[in-house]
């Protein structure tokens, strides 16, 4: 893509090299089930199963699974939300994993979530502007007003957006008040989990544009999570698919995609029903049966 | 034709003054499946439910649903009445199944009571064989055990096929599911979406399948209807809709949802604007506000244009044959072989 590591122009620390936005290392996470015995204790879930992964600056990142894949787990520990059982992340070169809270706050500033249900990722009594403006509130910002007018300018909603509602917004507009509120304190690292998929059809696309550009202008990181391959092929250029807490294929998207070699990644991308394969015959019963053109 | 299985004639559901849908009108016959596709606030769960007579409180329905074997207007019929018809003549796949499912009570009970309610079966140990038969032919594995099983024992993909074998067990004549799959994953969804056609097809029912989603009805539908502010604004064959569509809006509908085509700047295709509240469309065209071709013409309402015995649109400026597609439009990889999309249909 058009985005070169830009060597960290203004980083606190010069580095030799350019260092990854994110590398992930061994990552493992287990959960504890409760107790169904008093003799012995339940056996673990493990969520996350030796996770390894680096996206360097400006990349274009995506993850696929089903649901109970470990995607949501993996978000939470990026995100600095969750920490792994055994593994490190780290954020631009920084070791994340062992850092208490107050340490986490470069993360905070660097890395913002976009989530998928706008509904709910929205206080319903705050205002637009409040909303938007919080990031910067909790870390002390200065000139809040202007910076929020622009940013709901930069995700094409218009400066009077502010003093409204949430409930006042479509789907799609309150999504992109949630991603004016991710940019707010000038991240370099976006993560949206399935920002796409509670949107209209002819509202997904107005929003994938929009998130496109905005990494384009900002030259962000994305890292992109997608129960669904195809707006992942549109958006990312390289895809990680996730299956039972472990990355089973990597790779540039477009590879991914075309010459599937995991049979998880051949099977996934045979049941997603697209117009093109339904219009040359393809039935339910052909995408059930792990059909290969 | 005789083998008319729904007839739905002037359909109209309003909530005070203000109109949610709007002269809808059309025919399922027996073992056809027709897609009504739509965003939300287009008014496809509306017309479904006014079939299913279970409109929420408020909303008044008329107009005319009749149903093959059923002597009254499903429109204004009573609860005693339509509680005879539901569960047996007309069946219904929801979108959420642990809504659906009654938390509290084992699910081949949930099946039998559909069975002993209608007196499909005489007695509870035949309803609750039929209850096993029935899960079998959804394919859990082991449905004995699954029929002593309460709904949370279940994943979401499981309970869609418990609702399912509800939805079958009294060999509806008409099957109506509302957003089946919109909450599965895509390997579970394929399997739920070759259950519902294999069940119906088995049964030579008719179905009425509500979807936002145009891959899914072209891989389970023969027929679709496009819906809009309330309105049917074009309807036809799927190959015929998906590969020349006439209404404006169907042409943007298939635009956005192909991720595979791109314009110069690299950007997917759009329809501007957003999909305003229920009952806030405009007069006239329903999608004059939001159409690149929109005239003033287009402030009166566009009379159905029929192109078929099922098939039609409601436009002043439908796509034409001749149109060529709008300049810069790219394909981002090798698509499926032997398609053409929209925009190459265009071309002829």
């Amino acid at each position: 893509m058009a985005e070169q590591p830009t060597s960290a122009t203004l980083a606190p620390e010069p580095r030799t090299g350019p260092v990854d936005a994110i590398s992930v290392r061994d990552v493992t996470r287990d959960y504890r089930r409760p107790r169904t015995s008093l003799r012995r204790p339940s056996p673990p879930v493990h969520a996350l199963r030796g996770v390894s992964f680096d996206i360097p600056q400006g990349q274009r990142f995506g993850i696929v699974g089903e649901s109970g894949c470990g995607k949501s787990t993996l978000l939470r520990i990026l995100a600095g939300l969750d920490r792994p059982t055994s593994g490190s992340v780290a954020i631009d070169g920084r070791d994340i994993t062992g850092l208490p809270e107050r340490q986490l706050k470069f993360v905070r500033e660097r890395l913002q979530l976009v989530f998928q249900d706008p509904m709910s990722a929205l206080d319903p009594r705050m205002r637009v502007g409040d909303i938007v403006a919080e990031p910067l509130v909790a870390q002390g910002h200065p000139n809040r007003t202007e910076r929020v007018a622009e940013l709901l300018e930069a995700v094409g909603l218009g400066a009077d957006a502010a003093q409204r509602y949430p409930h006042q917004f479509s789907g799609g507009q309150r999504q992109r008040i949630s991603i004016a509120r991710a940019l707010a304190p000038r991240p370099k690292i976006i993560v949206a989990d399935e920002p796409v998929s509670a949107l209209d059809v002819s509202v997904r696309a107005q929003v994938l544009n929009l998130i496109a550009d905005l990494v384009d202008e900002l030259s962000l990181t994305l890292v992109f999570v997608s129960h669904d391959l195809s707006v992942v092929r549109h958006v990312c250029d390289r895809v990680a698919v996730m299956h039972d807490g472990q990355i089973v294929e990597t790779g540039p998207t477009e590879q991914v995609y075309e010459e599937p070699r995991h049979p998880y990644t051949r099977r996934l991308i045979a049941a997603v029903p697209t117009l093109g394969k339904a219009l040359s015959g393809v039935s339910a019963a052909d995408l059930n049966r792990e059909y290969r053109p | 034709m005789t083998d008319d299985v729904l007839t739905v004639r002037d359909l109209n559901v309003a909530v005070g003054g203000r109109k949610l849908v709007e002269d809808v009108d059309f025919t399922i016959r027996a073992g056809e499946r027709v897609g009504l596709i739509g965003e939300s606030g287009s008014g496809k769960s509306l017309t479904a439910l006014s079939v299913m007579g279970l409109l929420p409180e408020g909303l008044r329905a008329t107009g005319s649903v009749r149903l093959a074997g059923v002597d009254h207007d499903l429109v204004g019929a009573d609860e005693t009445r339509m509680s005879r018809v539901r569960g047996k003549e007309i069946a219904m796949v929801f979108q959420e199944p642990m809504t659906a499912l009654n938390p509290t009570m084992k699910v081949g009970r949930q099946i039998a009571e559909v069975l002993l309610i209608h007196r499909t079966r005489p007695d509870r140990a035949s309803a609750r064989t039929a209850a096993v038969e029935l899960l079998a032919q959804v394919g859990l594995p082991d449905p004995a055990a699954a029929a002593d099983a309460y709904p949370h024992q279940f994943s979401g993909g499981q309970r869609q096929r418990v609702v399912l074998a509800i939805a079958l067990a009294n060999d509806p004549a008409l099957l109506v599911c509302d957003e089946p799959t919109t909450a599965l994953d895509v390997t579970v969804q394929a399997r739920v979406l070759d259950l519902i056609v294999r069940g119906a097809q088995d049964r030579r029912s008719a179905m009425l399948f509500i979807t936002h989603d145009l891959a899914v009805v072209a891989t389970v539908c023969e027929r679709v209807m496009v819906m809009y502010g309330g309105r049917v604004v074009e309807s036809g064959p799927v190959r015929e809709v998906f590969t020349r569509p006439r209404h404006r809006y169907t042409q943007g509908l298939i635009g956005a949802s192909d991720l595979t085509v791109v314009d110069d700047h690299g950007r997917l295709i759009t329809i501007g604007g957003s999909v305003p509240p229920a009952g806030h469309f405009p007069a006239g065209c329903v999608f004059r506000n939001r159409c690149a071709s929109a005239t003033e013409r287009c402030a009166t309402r566009p009379d159905w244009v029929p192109t078929g015995p099922d098939s039609g649109y409601s436009c002043f400026h439908p796509v034409s044959e001749s149109d060529v597609p709008e300049s810069g439009v790219h394909k981002i990889g090798a698509n499926e072989p032997g398609v053409p999309t929209n925009q190459e249909a265009g071309l002829g």
